[in-house]
């Protein structure tokens, strides 16, 4: 390759992607905040009178979904961490040959519909279902008991739901560990839990990072397990700005609590890179 | 990039029920049990949820286009019709199920009888899964006044109706046209709120909102609407989470006709609906879904479509269907054409020729929701033409209204008091 050519090289490499990016992704953001800033209706149209009073109207008047959401993301963060960890550890240690087998097998309910899966839970958790009833039947529950349209349904839900973007980073995070760390680590004489303490686990916290970034965004943003799983003081973020779209047809309303949300989401997730090495995180969420 | 103008307005509930008829029951025994089990049921609003982004991309597409509002109101009936001539076609857009069905799934015996006495051929197609994403989709082509390629459409009474009237997007009717529609249809599909002296549109069917109910977990009937805030049926009641069902059910509640409510009414309707969820009563909002946690025991007693209930009651459960002493709901799919629309005449001789008896029983026998010509009755089996399901009774129906009407500066405050009942 030539010089010249190679000066432009890296230009002409991100061409494609920055344009993607451009045209479907910083166009229609232009959009969405000049609209969020717009007043009317749909008969009457919608004109821009750069409105910005409607930021401060939807952090009043959505303040218990806006906080509820984020709640709701963390916990089905850390309960994902929890769940994941240890998992992921034993396929990346002691599954062997077996190791793809193992990571199809968590991936495999994920062949189905996101919605599908969610639904199905409904059906499995319903108040006389084959769960319950059953349990019902036996006397070990009181009649009354129920699991759907509860805030616990809906965050097991979204733990479930997101159950892979937390096992799979961590899985790769451990899999790299070099196995002759361990081996200096038992040489040195450290006993088990301190090879995972001082060695395992450091070695692995990029994953855990990423997993969190790639889990946590979504979770907090969804409004699919909220509208088939929940009930009464549910309803999240998602769901919000889904009515107020969709249904309401308040263009400008929605496109401010949409902003509001991704300006909170940005803020933490800078606040969090900046805190943990920018590097680490984001390049474990690339992988 | 200043301005928009995008449909993509929900709000009928309507929207997701189940539409009747099943080509299986066609040949089968017992229509009515069969059609029961082998109805297929949409979840018209899910759909709509989970293919949601479709309406993004209606957002971007109308960037930069304003309002349009027209006074319809001034169109000439006459004006319209004058020189139109009948075509010999008709395309006609239509519900899933929403038609009956012979032999085969594109065999619809009606459709055959009006090819055979008029000579107008139809080409019928399936395609709307509800309102406004079908709004959405043929809004800019009736924007750019060019024709849809359907000359005959169903839209429910509600939001994207009106919006669709106001904008002036459909064909004012030429009553000299529908003799038919004059002698048959019963008196409370005419001139209905939406749309006075049916201006624009006549009924396909109708359906009611009101409570359903299974009376052996409840231990006794339901006769009112304050049998859903009982404090004995805490979790296990189920209501409505719309726009339009929910509020205009709770105005009914408190004692108030919504179509003569005011904001201080809506206020009052909607703080007794957030006693209820505050107080635990409600299980959840529901939309399409209440009909199977109705039938599988997660409730009790719900607000229900009557349309859903007559096909569980069909396929044997044993619910009960009632419409609440302080009244219920009445919401009609209405027959329209696009003021587009290449073949007018052909359409509104359609329009007439259903509201024939023998032809609204044809299809009332399959969708099983309520005709707009109560005579259709003699022309259905016995167990259809009792079922009050099918054919509400006189004081059933002295105790429905419709939806409020809402203006665009009304409906923003209507909104912004119920949604918050609904989405907590």
């Amino acid at each position: 390759m030539r010089r010249q050519a190679g000066a432009a090289g890296p230009y002409l490499l991100v061409l494609p992607g920055g344009l993607w990016l451009a045209v479907f992704f910083v166009v229609p953001m232009a959009v969405m905040l000049s609209v969020s800033l717009q007043t009317g209706n749909v008969v009457d149209g919608f004109t821009q009178t750069f409105n910005f009073r409607i930021y401060a109207d939807a952090v009043t008047t959505y303040e218990t979904q806006f906080i509820r959401s984020l709640i709701f993301g963390l916990i089905a963060t850390v309960a994902t961490i929890l769940l994941a960890y240890p998992m992921a550890y034993w396929i990346a240690f002691h599954a062997g040959r077996n190791k793809s087998n193992y990571l199809f097998l968590v991936l495999l309910p994920f062949f189905v519909s996101f919605v599908i899966r969610t639904v199905s839970w409904k059906f499995l958790l319903a108040d006389d279902g084959i769960l319950l009833g059953n349990l019902k039947d036996a006397g070990l529950l009181p009649a009354d008991f129920h699991v759907l349209a509860t805030s616990f349904a809906v965050v097991a839900g979204l733990t479930y739901n997101f159950f892979p973007f937390m096992l799979l980073p961590i899985y790769v995070a451990l899999e790299r560990v070099d196995p002759q760390l361990l081996e200096a680590a038992d040489d040195l004489y450290a006993n088990r839990r301190e090879v995972f303490g001082r060695v395992v686990l450091p070695l692995s916290m990029p994953g855990v990072f990423a997993g969190f970034l790639l889990t946590f965004v979504p979770a907090t943003a969804d409004f699919v397990n909220a509208y088939v799983l929940g009930g009464t003081n549910t309803t999240m973020i998602g769901n919000i700005i889904q009515t107020t779209y969709l249904t309401n047809a308040d263009y400008p309303l929605a496109s401010a609590v949409s902003f509001i949300l991704m300006a909170v989401l940005l803020i933490g997730i800078f606040g969090y890179a900046r805190l943990l090495g920018t590097r680490d995180v984001l390049e474990m969420s690339a992988r | 990039m200043t301005q928009l103008d995008t449909p993509g307005d929900a709000g009928r509930s309507g929207d997701d029920r189940g539409h009747g008829g099943d080509l299986r029951a066609a040949a089968l025994a017992d229509p009515a049990m069969l059609r029961g089990l082998t109805q297929a049921r949409f979840g018209r609003r899910g759909l709509l949820r989970f293919a949601g982004l479709a309406g993004g991309a209606t957002l971007l597409a109308a960037c930069g286009v304003s309002g349009e509002k027209k006074d319809s109101a001034g169109d000439d009936a006459a004006s319209f019709w004058r020189d139109r001539t009948k075509a010999g076609t008709l395309d006609f857009a239509n519900w899933p199920l929403y038609m009956d069905v012979g032999s085969t799934d594109s065999d619809h015996p009606s459709l055959d009888v009006f090819t055979k006495k008029t000579g107008i051929k139809v080409t019928y197609r399936e395609v709307i899964q509800d309102n406004e994403s079908f709004f959405a989709q043929i809004r800019p082509t009736l924007a750019a006044g060019k024709s849809i390629g359907y000359d005959l459409m169903v839209l429910t009474n509600g939001i994207t109706l009106s919006r669709v009237m106001q904008l002036g997007y459909l064909a004012p009717l030429d009553h000299a046209r529908l003799p038919t529609f004059a002698a048959n249809a019963s008196p409370n599909v005419r001139n209905p709120t939406y749309d006075p002296g049916n201006a624009y549109t006549i009924p396909w069917q109708s359906g009611l909102t009101g409570i359903a109910y299974d009376p052996a977990k409840t231990g006794r009937e339901i006769t009112s609407y304050n049998d859903l805030f009982d404090p004995k049926f805490a979790g296990k009641v189920g209501m409505f989470g719309d726009n339009q069902d929910l509020p205009n059910l709770a105005l009914l509640g408190i004692g108030v006709e919504p179509a003569k409510s005011t904001p201080d009414d809506w206020k009052k309707a909607a703080a007794k609906l957030t006693a209820q969820r505050r107080d635990g009563i409600v299980r959840k909002y529901y939309d399409q879904s209440y009909i199977d946690a109705l039938a599988g025991g997660d409730l009790w007693i719900s607000m229900a479509w009557s349309g859903d209930v007559y096909q569980q009651i069909a396929t044997g459960t044993n619910l009960k269907f009632v419409v609440p002493s302080e009244g219920g709901l009445l919401w009609t799919d209405n027959m329209c054409i696009p003021k587009t629309a290449p073949h007018p005449v052909d359409a509104i001789s359609y329009m007439d020729f259903v509201y024939r008896p023998e032809i609204a029983g044809m299809l009332t026998e399959y969708i099983n929701y309520i005709t707009p010509v109560p005579t259709a009755a003699e022309h259905v089996p016995a167990d259809l033409a009792k079922s009050t399901l099918l054919f509400p009774s006189a004081d059933e129906l002295s105790r429905v209204s419709r939806f409020r009407v809402l203006t665009t500066a009304e409906e923003t405050e209507w909104n912004r008091i119920f949604q918050p009942v609904y989405q907590s």
